[in-house]
């Protein structure tokens, strides 16, 4: 079949490699309909984070069609399902899956040695995501192996297009939970940084949420104003300064409840120095993070305030303002995404019509063209958005 | 066809059975080897810079080579990094500190000027090299004036924005009122 395949540092190439096969009982083989390229998926195209190795197929946002199951699936999948499969990858079974605490499986990572040394305790397998998480093979290939198949799906119903269902997987769910995690009141002001395809997932799940305002803070004129139609306000900071605006819009108090949707690396800017000595120190690596955004979150955030973190750290985080943390009484929330705890009542939003989470979708490709798209997404080229490719 | 990466896969998993196309330019592999390059002659420079200074005949400047050997460094990692146009121009910088502090030591009554004839050449030569792989590898990212499509329409709620404040309010409402 054909996959994405990291080679290296910007280096991912559209392969042929052999077919996936059942491994275990519980596996189940998918033909792949719709996959996308992720934001996240671009710190692994910089090598920014630690455990790829060549030959390690890409991809955590698939959907498709059961072909052939495992004895140990049971009756939960059978072939001729549509599924879209959640990018971490779930037992269904142990203690944290049972608080429906998904993405911290205590069962499914498969190379934990690694992340119980990186992390102190092993967090669940997620499809081609480094072997810290398992090294399981993406989805951005024709097929896909799902292992624990019987609890690491999400059933969705026929006659609704790929399009809408695909970020079940991952964006929709992860704005939803960092919008989710805010326990957002009827008055909150809640701030996003990054209109990226989480951060607009993470603007409409806020508004759904029923927050008073919602501001959306960009540097790029297409992704604001896709905030805008989604009903944020919107600041850009290349042209006004995030910290007057916000205290002018909320007159003075900060934002209740902050969300991070940019992650580990942040945009550097002669203007904020602060950036431009993080990716000094993260090339010579003395720091893995560039994480600005966090800092500016807990600086602006109004006192008793929460602080959402859905964007992706990999390592180490340098002078982050702890006595303003501390002595504000913020609370920081973060996490990979328990998709599963969320994707029953997304779906149920998406079939009635509240939300169709295909907005965000700009480019849509042939798999064999998906290395050129991982340079447009990251160049911002085109306008680009959010990338849905066809195998 | 033998495919180094296959050896690390972990039984059962998909192996490369055919490569595809790389999208590394010729450029992209010049700037790599600018770039070790760079490591190479600044661990020398920094390690050994009497070696560098007795060739040259300038004794007593082993502080200005060490210097410039943390420079060649830290332009080459810059350079085998995402930032390696930044890197590149560095270089580029790098070389014309390189020329002059040669030139400086082109004095008539040093006996190795021989020596330092040759390494201007080098640097010369190195320098086009940098200066044309920092021109081959200029970021794609559009200007920022340029023409970019907008997504006015793209609100993603089908009802419409209201619709959807409404029922969040209405979900809020209720909330408080049971809580109360
Ligand atoms: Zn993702
Ligand atoms: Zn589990």
């Amino acid at each position: 079949m054909k996959a994405l395949v990291w080679h290296g540092k910007e280096d991912i190439r559209c392969d042929t490699v052999t077919d996936p096969e059942i491994q275990d009982p519980r596996d189940a083989i998918i033909k792949v309909t719709s996959c996308a390229i992720c934001g996240s998926d671009l710190h692994l195209f910089h090598n920014y984070i630690p455990g790829m190795l060549p030959g390690d197929i890409m991809g955590h946002e698939t959907m498709g069609e059961v072909v052939e199951v495992g004895s140990g699936v049971d009756r939960k999948l059978k072939k001729g399902d549509r599924v879209v499969v959640p990018f971490t990858i779930i037992c269904g079974e142990c203690d944290q899956c049972k608080r429906g605490n998904f993405s911290v499986c205590e069962t499914t990572n498969r190379k934990r040695h690694l992340a119980d040394k990186a992390f102190g305790h092993t967090t669940a397998g997620l499809f081609g995501y480094t072997h810290l998480t398992g090294g399981y093979p993406g989805g951005q290939a024709e097929y896909l192996r799902v292992p624990f198949a019987d609890a690491t799906h999400i059933k969705v119903p026929d006659g609704i297009p790929d399009e809408k269902l695909l970020f079940l997987s991952d964006i929709f769910p992860t704005g939803w939970q960092a919008a989710a995690q805010c326990d957002i009141e009827p008055t909150d002001t809640v701030a996003i940084w990054g209109c990226g395809p989480v951060g607009q997932m993470a603007i409409r799940s806020a508004i759904l949420l029923g927050a008073n305002q919602v501001i959306a803070i960009d540097c790029l004129p297409e992704r604001l104003s896709m905030a805008e139609a989604g009903g944020a306000t919107t600041i850009n900071f290349e042209n006004e300064s995030v910290l007057e605006r916000l205290e002018e819009l909320t007159d003075g108090r900060g934002p209740e409840k902050c969300i991070d949707c940019v992650g580990m690396e942040s945009h550097v800017m002669a203007s904020l120095p602060d950036t431009l000595l993080d990716r000094a120190k993260q090339m010579v690596m003395v720091e893995s993070d560039r994480p600005h955004v966090l800092r500016e979150m807990i600086y602006v955030c109004r006192p008793g305030g929460i602080i959402s973190v859905p964007g992706v750290y990999s390592g180490f985080s340098d002078m982050l303002p702890m006595g303003a943390f501390m002595n504000k009484g913020l609370q920081m929330r973060t996490g990979q995404t328990h998709v599963n705890r969320w994707t029953d009542d997304l779906l149920r939003r998406i079939e009635e019509g509240e939300i169709d989470p295909s907005f965000v979708i700009t480019h849509t490709v042939p798999l064999s063209q998906g290395p050129e798209m991982y340079q447009v997404f990251r160049d911002k080229r085109d306008s680009c958005v959010k990338v849905v490719l066809k195998p | 066809m033998f495919h180094f990466s296959n050896i690390v896969r972990t039984k059962g998993d998909p192996k490369i059975v055919e490569g595809g196309p790389s999208l590394k330019r010729p450029e992209d592999q010049l700037a790599r080897a600018l770039g070790w390059f760079s490591i190479g002659l600044g661990v020398v420079e920094f390690f050994a810079p009497r070696r560098v200074t007795e060739t040259l005949g300038m004794e007593g400047h082993e502080t200005l080579v060490r210097t410039f050997g943390v420079r060649e460094i830290l332009a080459g990692i810059m350079t085998l990094s995402v930032e390696k146009n930044a890197g590149l121009w560095a270089r580029v910088g790098g070389d014309g500190l390189d020329a002059a502090a040669l030139l400086s030591g082109l004095t008539a009554d040093n006996p190795k000027k021989g020596n330092i004839a040759l390494a201007l050449l080098m640097v010369g030569g190195i320098a086009m090299l940098d200066y044309r792989a920092a021109q081959d590898t200029k970021p794609q990212r559009p200007p920022r004036d340029a023409r970019r499509k907008l997504y006015p329409n793209r609100s993603g709620y089908p009802k419409g924005i209201e619709s959807a404040r409404t029922a969040a309010k209405q979900i809020a409402a209720n909330a408080t009122a049971g809580r109360t």
